[in-house]
């Protein structure tokens, strides 16, 4: 009987052992059994609550990746980039282009499949044209946001009915349709809605986050690391840092893109305010609120701060919806000048710098008794 | 009936003429919309990603004054002061401690600026009445121009550098602040009052910033709180595209990108021509990535080297 239990049991420590690392924050029985709680609680949380208050939550896990998406490459690669809307916009507009055309349940598969590649093949040629041709730091970021604000001017005008690839009508400012998410083959399959779209991105979200997890933790997330810390040591040491940030630049874009379908989908409809200004704002909210080290921070921070202005603007509190992007806008610069690392990493050290203090406290005073005795 | 009695000659001079005049156009609004974003940038290394919203206190300042019956020119003396103090407010309490914070200091002001442009939509509404441009137009063939957006104001912007130029360069307080950008612990040594420098330097950046505002509030048709970022995107092009220098790179830039702008804009409408704009500044950035002066300083140290 032992032996079984052991093999488990070193099972979850080779499972854990992927899984944490100097990297993440969370690397505790205490975490694990924290993150079971949480998702659990997910998990129950539609027999709870509205079929409104669902829809709206499955909103915020769409938007969770694209914090994902920011927070792996600024976070863990040092790469602050402005215009991850882009790849996700770029996705949700290929979902429905692709979608639209092709209305059955396979052609719909065929336009997530899609979508993601294009989404990502277009921030693999964004960052081949950045990191190969040598721009650096803060130009990275301009380059990153003029990217989505071109995307936003170009689609902005594109409401004339010239502006049609096949079936699908891009619309401009009016919007264009795009189909709900479905799973199958042939015509008909099962199309994820309401709470079965909700459960469809919860799943993918805990794959996505513990995928990343492994991934920051492994031989290569060191290595992006060692490029956020210091990019010419690295080049020194052998590593061919213009393809690591491809690399990671490119994930980055994957990401951002899953999440962009499932935007997408979720609100059967895209215009291009996803490329512009005040939306590509808010990635970097999140991220910079929960920490950019943190992949559970910013992912919190988004489903929070996102709460809270679907609650402003549904007159829930005392202030009105206008004051919004007051608060989000307020809420980054306080956090920038007070709390730089965000949330996530300033509590985490907190709680080590106490703990190591009161087990410094514990060493020390024993001797001392013994020495009064 | 103007197309049938002019002869082909005299149209393609009128045409030239209009592309001339919509240069110039592009030229003075760039220069004005990047000026105040390129001292803070190169002379600090503070990306100001608030700059757009800075304008539009310049622009705010002006109309609500005017609008109040002061007269235009008094008017965007106001918007200038306005902006001039709002800015020193926003160097002690923010951007101070943002000093070798490149990206914290854009994501700071970042925040900034969506704090501004929703308060400003908050207090006067979603839009101010429009302030009528001076100065009339001039028209020649089927054509006509605007003379303050062709004329006046790229001729004020030329000046703007102009001045900055001799301010840096002849005066001691621009000494002082190139030795504080430069190297901070020996100008403090030598007795340079760096915290002072800061102040002033950022508050030129803003006053510059109020001047934008100031200038454009009669010529900017509708006034709205969104309009900052139409300031922004060309400003940072600019700043991006000149480089390190800040007057040489701000009038290189101008000069290269509104050549873009306006035959875009002139021939295929507006639109093409802010594409145009955003496209050369992507490919300019893949090419030379230290902009045109960073490009220029490189090929001189080159050819110093060789010698």
């Amino acid at each position: 009987m032992s032996w079984r239990v052991d093999a488990e049991a070193s099972m979850v420590d080779r499972l854990r052992g992927r899984l944490e690392g100097p990297n993440t924050y969370g690397n505790s029985r205490l975490f694990w059994a924290g993150f079971a709680i949480v998702v659990a609680a997910f998990a129950a949380y539609p027999q709870l609550v509205g079929v409104y208050t669902v829809i709206q939550t499955s909103r915020y896990f769409a938007l969770a990746f694209l914090a994902l998406s920011l927070s792996f490459i600024w976070g863990y690669a040092g790469v602050l980039s402005f215009g991850q809307v882009a790849f996700f916009g770029v996705a949700a507009y290929t979902f429905g282009i692709i979608g639209l055309n092709f209305g059955s349940a396979t052609g719909i598969m065929a336009a997530l499949v899609g979508a993601i590649l294009v989404g990502t093949a277009v921030a693999a040629l964004v960052g081949y044209f950045m990191f190969y041709g040598g721009v650096r730091d803060t130009y990275v970021t301009i380059m990153t946001l003029v990217i989505a604000l071109v995307l936003n001017t170009f689609m902005a005008q594109t409401a004339g009915s010239e502006w049609a690839i096949g079936a699908a009508q891009l619309g401009g400012f009016n919007g264009m349709d795009i189909p709900s998410l479905t799973l199958g083959i042939g015509q008909s399959g099962l199309v994820l809605e309401r709470v079965a779209f909700y459960y469809a991105l919860l799943g993918a979200l805990v794959v996505a986050y513990l995928g990343l997890r492994a991934l920051v933790n492994s031989s290569f997330g060191m290595t992006m690391v060692a490029v956020r810390e210091d990019e010419a040591r690295t080049a020194t040491f052998g590593y061919n840092v213009p393809f690591i940030k491809l690399v990671v630049f490119t994930i980055g874009g994957a990401l951002a893109a899953v999440g962009g379908v499932f935007y997408g989908s979720w609100g059967n409809y895209i215009d291009p305010t996803v490329f512009g200004i005040a939306f590509a704002a808010l990635p970097v909210v999140w991220v910079s609120v929960g920490g950019r080290e943190s992949l559970l921070g910013a992912m919190g921070a988004t489903i929070l701060i996102e709460r809270m202005r679907t609650e402003l603007s549904s007159g829930i509190g005392p202030i009105g919806s206008e004051w919004a992007l007051v608060i989000v806008g307020g809420l980054l610069l306080g956090v920038i000048l007070f709390m730089p690392a965000g949330v996530v990493p300033t509590v985490a050290d907190r709680i080590d710098r106490l703990r190591s203090r009161r087990a410094d406290n514990a060493r020390s005073t024993t001797p001392t008794e013994e020495a009064v005795e | 009936m103007i197309e049938a009695t002019a002869t082909p000659l005299t149209s393609s001079t009128y045409s030239l003429a209009a592309l001339f005049f919509q240069f110039l156009n592009s030229f003075g609004f760039i220069i004005l919309a990047t000026v105040g974003l390129a001292i803070i940038f190169g002379m600090m290394g503070v990306i100001n990603l608030a700059h757009g919203e800075f304008i539009l206190i310049g622009v705010y300042g002006t109309a609500l004054t005017y609008h109040a019956g002061v007269p235009l020119p008094l008017a965007m003396v106001a918007g200038v002061v306005v902006t001039t103090i709002f800015g020193v407010i926003i160097e002690r309490t923010v951007v101070r401690k943002l000093y070798d914070r490149l990206l914290d200091s854009m994501v700071a002001t970042w925040g900034l600026a969506l704090v501004i442009s929703q308060l400003l939509l908050i207090v006067f509404g979603s839009s101010l009445d429009s302030i009528s441009t001076p100065m009339g137009s001039v028209s020649y063939g089927p054509f006509s121009s605007s003379i303050y957006r062709s004329i006046f104001l790229p001729i004020v912007a030329v000046l703007v550098l102009a001045g900055l130029y001799a301010l840096f360069t002849r005066t001691e307080f621009g000494i002082k602040a190139r030795a504080t950008i430069e190297d901070p612990e020996t100008a403090r040594a030598m007795g340079i009052d760096t915290d002072r420098m800061y102040v002033s330097t950022f508050a030129i950046g803003s006053a510059l910033a109020g001047l934008t505002g100031a200038l454009y509030a009669p010529a900017l048709g509708s006034i709205t709180p969104n309009r900052g970022s139409t300031f922004l995107v060309e400003a940072f092009v600019a700043v991006v595209v000149g480089g390190p220098s800040v007057i040489v790179g701000t009038l290189s830039a101008s000069g290269v990108l509104s050549v873009f702008n306006a035959t875009g804009s002139f021939f295929f409408g507006t639109f093409i021509g802010q594409m145009f704009l955003l496209l050369v500044a992507i490919v300019a950035l893949r090419v030379l990535p230290d902009g045109i002066t960073g490009y220029v300083e490189d090929w001189r140290q080159r050819r110093r080297a060789e010698q």
